[in-house]
C-alpha cells in the first residue's frame, strides 16, 4: 500500500511578492490571527496550506500585512475599533485587487463577507470547510479508503459563527464524510448547536459567574455522544425534543474518537474541555483541514 | 330594534374603541425607538411573515408544543366567524344569521365544536406544563415570577371560560330546539352529548341560551382589552413583527454609520462628513449616543420585538450563558425593554404591569444603580450583558423572530463607547488589536512564522507530474 513519498519544501506565496511580478492569483489565504499566532491553530494554517499545494491552487497570503479583521472588537461593542481594523484591511485587499478569499476562522469569514461589504468591501468569501467540500467533489481530494480515520468515531462541533450565523451545516459534514468514519451526532447540532462559549469576545475574557463554563457543558455532551453515553445526554439540558442527531451505540470509553471542529476559538474551548474531563488520552480535536490533510497522507 | 340590541352596540363599540385606543398608545411606545430604513423587500418579507407567522415553522422544532400551540391558534382563527355571526345577530336582532350557508353552516358549527373541545384538552395540557411541581424548565426562571406568572394563567383561565360560555350557548340552544320539536341549523357533535346535563325547563335554558351568547361575546371584548397589558398581545404584533425582522444573515451586525462617517474622515481628511440631521423647527437635532442607554436609543423593531414576546423562554432554555448558570437571560432583556418603555411613556390602560411585583420579578433589583434608573443598568445589568456568546441560539429559537441579540450589542456600544467601561480584559484585548493588529499581545513582526520549516509530503506520481 504504502507509496514512495517524496518531501517537498513549501515557499508560502506572498500577496506582495506575485504583485512585484504583476501577478494576481486566483485566491487570497486569509490566515487570521489565531491561525498565525495560535500554536495550535498554526498546524491547521499548515495542514490547509499543505492542501492547498497538494491540489496545485493559485493562492497566496498577506503575511505581516495582515490584521485583526476586528471582529472581537465588534461583537465586545468596540464598533470604532472594528470599522478602523475594516477600513485598513479593505484597503489592503483592494490594493491587490483582491476578489476571493479563503479563511479557515468563521469570525474572520463571518465578517468579512457580511460586515465589511457596507464600509466598501465586497469580495467573494469562502470558509475552508465549503471550500475542501468543492475540492472534494472536484476529485481533487480523494482520501481513498477514509485514509487512517476509517471506522473511527468522530463528532462535529457546529461553529455559531459558520452555523447559525451563516447556515452552514452540510459542508463540513459532506468534509468529514469522505474519512468513511463513524459520525455521530451530539444531542444539540446544526442549527441547535451549542456554542463552545469563545464567541462575542468571551475568548479575551473571565466567564462570568455562574455553575459551570460553557466549554465543559458542550465537551461533555461531545464525549456523550462519542461514548454512546445515553444516560449522560439526557442530564444536560437540550431542546425538549426533536434531537436531530441519532443516538450512537454505545462505545467502551469512547476509545479514539475524535471532536472535529471548523474554528480556532472552538478548537481551544473543546480541546481545554477534555483536558478538563481528564480525556485526552482517548479523545482529540483536529480541525477539519487536519484531518483531510493526515487522511490524504499529505504531512511531512 | 330592541333595547338589549342597543345594549350590545354600545357594549361592541365601547370594547372596539377602548382597543383601539389602547393599541394607539402601544403604538406611540413603539415609535419612541430610532428610526431604521425597513422599505422594500414586501414579496420576501409577506414569504416570511406567511411561513413564520402564520405558519408557525419555527414552533415546529418542538412537536409537543407546537401541536397543542397550533390547536388553539386555528381554534382562535375558525371560531372567530361565529363571532362575526354574534356581532350581526347581536346588532340586529336576528338568529343564528349564517344559517343560510346551509351544508356550510354545519360544517362550521361542526369545525368549531370540535376546536372547542380541543382547545379546552390544549388548555389543560399548556396549565399543568406550567403549574405542576417541576414545571417545563422554560416557564421558570426569576423574570417569570409575580406578573409574568399570573399573565400566563390568566390567558388560560380566560380561554376555558370562553369555551365553557360557547358550549353552554349551543347546548341550551339545541335543547330549547329539541324540546320544542323544531330542528336548530348547523351540526353540533360535543353540545348533543351534553344535552342531558342541562335542565328541561324551557325558561332556564332560554336565560342559559343567553347567558352563553352574552358571556362569550363580553369575554372576547374584555380578553380584547386585555391583550395591551398581557403577553398575549403577540397574537396581534407577531405578524408586523415577523414581517420587519432582518433577511441578512444571523451573524451579520449592523454597522454605525456616524462612526463610519468618522473613521473615513480619519483616513482621508478631504472626505466631507455629511450635515448633521436637522430637527422639524429648523434646529439642529441632539446628536445621538453611540448604542443604547435606554429604550429610546434602540430601533423601534427592537421595541417592537417587546412587544411581541410571549414570555416562552425557548430563547433562555437555549442560551449557552443561561444553561451554565450566568445571569444572562434573553426574554429577561426582552421583558425588561417593555417593562422599561411602559414605565417612560405610556402604560396600557386597564393593568398596569410594572406595578405588580416588579420587585419579586427583578430580585436582583436591590444591586441595581436606583439613581442610573435606564434600562441598561436600572433593569439590565452590565454582568448580563457581557455574559453574551453572541452565538445567535436565542435568535434562531424565537418563533415570532425577535433578536435579542441586538438589543445585547447596542447597550455593550454604549457601554464601550460612551462610558469606557468594558471589562478590563476586553480594554487589554482592544489595545493589542490597536497596537499588534491582533486580540493578543504577539509581536506582528511574527505572524508569518508559522510558515517556517513547512514541508508536504508528495507521492511519487503527484511529483513527478
Amino acid at each position: 500500500m504504502a507509496e514512495p513519498t517524496a518531501k517537498r519544501q513549501i515557499t508560502v506565496p506572498l500577496m506582495a511578492d506575485l504583485a512585484t511580478r504583476g501577478e494576481t492569483p486566483e485566491i487570497l489565504f486569509w490566515v487570521g490571527c489565531a491561525g498565525a499566532f495560535d500554536d495550535r491553530y498554526k498546524r491547521v494554517t499548515r495542514a490547509f496550506v499543505r492542501i492547498l499545494e497538494h491540489v496545485g491552487v493559485n493562492y497566496a497570503v498577506l503575511g505581516m500585512e495582515e490584521t485583526c479583521t476586528g471582529d472581537p472588537a465588534k461583537r465586545a461593542g468596540n464598533e470604532f475599533l472594528f470599522q478602523m481594523q475594516a477600513m485598513q484591511n479593505i484597503t489592503t485587499f483592494d490594493g491587490y485587487g483582491i476578489k476571493k478569499i479563503v479563511t479557515a476562522c468563521p469570525h474572520c469569514f463571518n465578517t468579512i463577507k457580511n460586515e465589511y461589504p457596507a464600509l466598501g468591501g465586497t469580495y467573494e468569501v469562502i470558509h475552508h470547510s465549503t471550500f475542501l467540500q468543492q475540492l472534494i467533489n472536484e476529485g481533487k481530494v480523494g482520501v481513498a479508503g477514509g485514509g487512517e480515520f476509517k471506522g473511527r468515531r468522530i463528532t462535529f462541533h457546529d461553529s455559531c459563527y459558520l452555523g447559525r450565523a451563516n447556515n452552514i451545516y452540510e459542508a463540513p459534514r459532506e468534509v468529514l464524510a469522505v474519512l468513511d468514519a463513524d459520525l455521530v451526532e451530539m444531542k444539540r447540532c446544526k442549527t441547535n448547536g451549542l456554542c463552545c462559549g469563545a464567541g462575542g469576545a468571551q475568548m479575551w475574557k473571565e466567564p462570568e459567574p455562574g455553575k459551570k463554563d460553557v466549554n465543559v457543558e458542550r465537551t461533555e455532551e461531545a464525549l456523550a455522544a462519542l461514548d454512546g453515553n445515553v444516560a449522560a445526554l439526557d442530564k444536560l439540558y437540550g431542546v425538549e425534543s426533536g434531537n436531530e442527531g441519532a443516538t450512537p451505540a454505545p462505545k467502551a470509553n469512547g476509545q479514539d474518537s475524535i471532536i472535529a471542529v471548523s474554528c480556532p476559538f472552538c478548537m481551544t474551548m473543546m480541546s481545554d474541555g477534555v483536558k478538563n474531563k481528564e480525556r485526552e488520552n482517548n479523545v482529540q480535536v483536529f480541525d477539519l483541514a487536519e484531518l483531510i490533510a493526515t487522511a490524504e497522507g499529505l504531512n511531512a | 330594534m330592541t333595547i338589549q340590541n342597543l345594549i350590545f352596540l354600545l357594549v361592541a363599540v365601547a370594547g372596539i374603541g377602548l382597543f383601539v385606543w389602547q393599541v394607539r398608545k402601544i403604538r406611540a411606545n413603539i415609535l419612541v425607538g430610532r428610526d431604521r430604513e425597513m422599505s422594500g423587500h414586501v414579496g420576501e418579507r409577506l414569504n416570511k411573515m406567511l411561513l413564520v407567522a402564520f405558519g408557525q415553522q419555527k414552533m415546529f422544532k418542538r412537536i409537543t408544543p407546537a401541536l397543542l400551540h397550533m390547536v388553539v391558534y386555528v381554534g382562535f382563527l375558525v371560531i372567530n366567524v361565529e363571532v362575526i355571526e354574534i356581532l350581526i345577530d347581536g346588532i340586529f336582532g336576528t338568529h343564528r344569521v349564517l344559517q343560510f350557508l346551509g351544508p356550510v353552516y354545519d360544517a362550521l358549527m361542526a369545525t368549531n365544536e370540535v376546536l372547542g373541545a380541543l382547545v379546552i384538552i390544549a388548555v389543560i395540557a399548556f396549565w399543568w406544563r406550567r403549574n405542576r411541581t417541576q414545571p417545563v424548565r422554560r416557564f421558570t426562571g426569576p423574570e417569570l415570577r409575580a406578573w409574568p406568572k399570573l399573565d400566563a394563567n390568566i390567558i388560560l383561565y380566560i380561554e376555558v371560560i370562553l369555551m365553557v360560555a360557547l358550549f353552554t350557548m349551543n347546548t341550551s340552544d339545541l335543547k330549547l330546539h329539541q324540546l320544542r320539536g323544531e330542528d336548530l341549523p348547523g351540526a353540533f357533535p360535543i353540545s348533543s352529548l351534553l344535552t342531558g346535563l342541562f335542565p328541561s325547563n324551557l325558561q332556564a335554558l332560554e336565560v342559559l341560551e343567553r347567558v352563553g351568547w352574552w358571556a362569550h361575546i363580553v369575554g372576547i371584548l374584555l380578553f380584547l382589552n386585555y391583550l395591551p397589558s398581557s403577553k398575549h398581545f403577540h397574537i396581534i404584533i407577531s405578524f408586523p413583527n415577523v414581517y420587519y425582522s432582518r433577511l441578512v444573515p444571523q451573524g451579520q451586525f449592523s454597522n454605525v454609520d456616524s462612526i463610519t462617517h468618522e473613521v473615513k474622515a480619519m483616513l482621508d481628511p478631504s472626505y466631507q462628513v455629511p450635515a448633521p440631521a436637522v430637527g422639524p423647527d429648523g434646529s439642529a437635532a441632539a446628536p445621538t449616543p453611540f448604542g443604547a442607554k435606554d429604550v429610546d436609543d434602540l430601533a423601534w423593531t427592537n421595541l417592537m420585538n417587546a412587544y411581541s414576546c410571549t414570555e416562552c423562554g425557548r430563547c433562555t432554555s437555549v442560551c449557552p450563558a443561561n444553561i451554565t448558570g450566568k445571569l444572562l437571560s434573553p426574554r429577561k432583556i426582552i421583558m425588561d425593554t417593555r417593562d422599561r418603555v411602559e414605565e417612560k411613556y405610556n402604560s396600557p390602560l386597564i393593568f398596569q404591569p410594572n406595578l405588580y411585583g416588579a420587585e419579586a420579578k427583578h430580585p436582583e433589583q436591590e444591586q441595581l444603580d436606583k439613581a442610573n434608573h435606564t434600562l441598561l443598568r436600572g433593569y439590565v445589568t452590565p454582568e448580563e450583558l457581557w455574559a453574551c456568546t453572541t452565538c445567535n441560539a436565542c435568535v434562531e429559537a424565537c418563533p415570532v423572530n425577535i433578536n435579542p441579540l441586538e438589543s445585547i450589542i447596542e447597550m455593550r456600544r454604549f457601554l464601550v463607547l460612551e462610558e469606557s467601561a468594558a471589562p478590563n480584559s476586553l480594554n487589554v484585548m482592544f489595545s493589542n488589536i490597536e497596537n499588534n493588529g491582533a486580540p493578543w499581545a504577539f509581536s506582528p513582526s511574527d505572524r508569518f512564522n508559522w510558515a517556517d520549516d513547512l514541508f508536504v509530503s508528495e507521492k511519487e506520481a503527484v511529483a513527478k507530474s
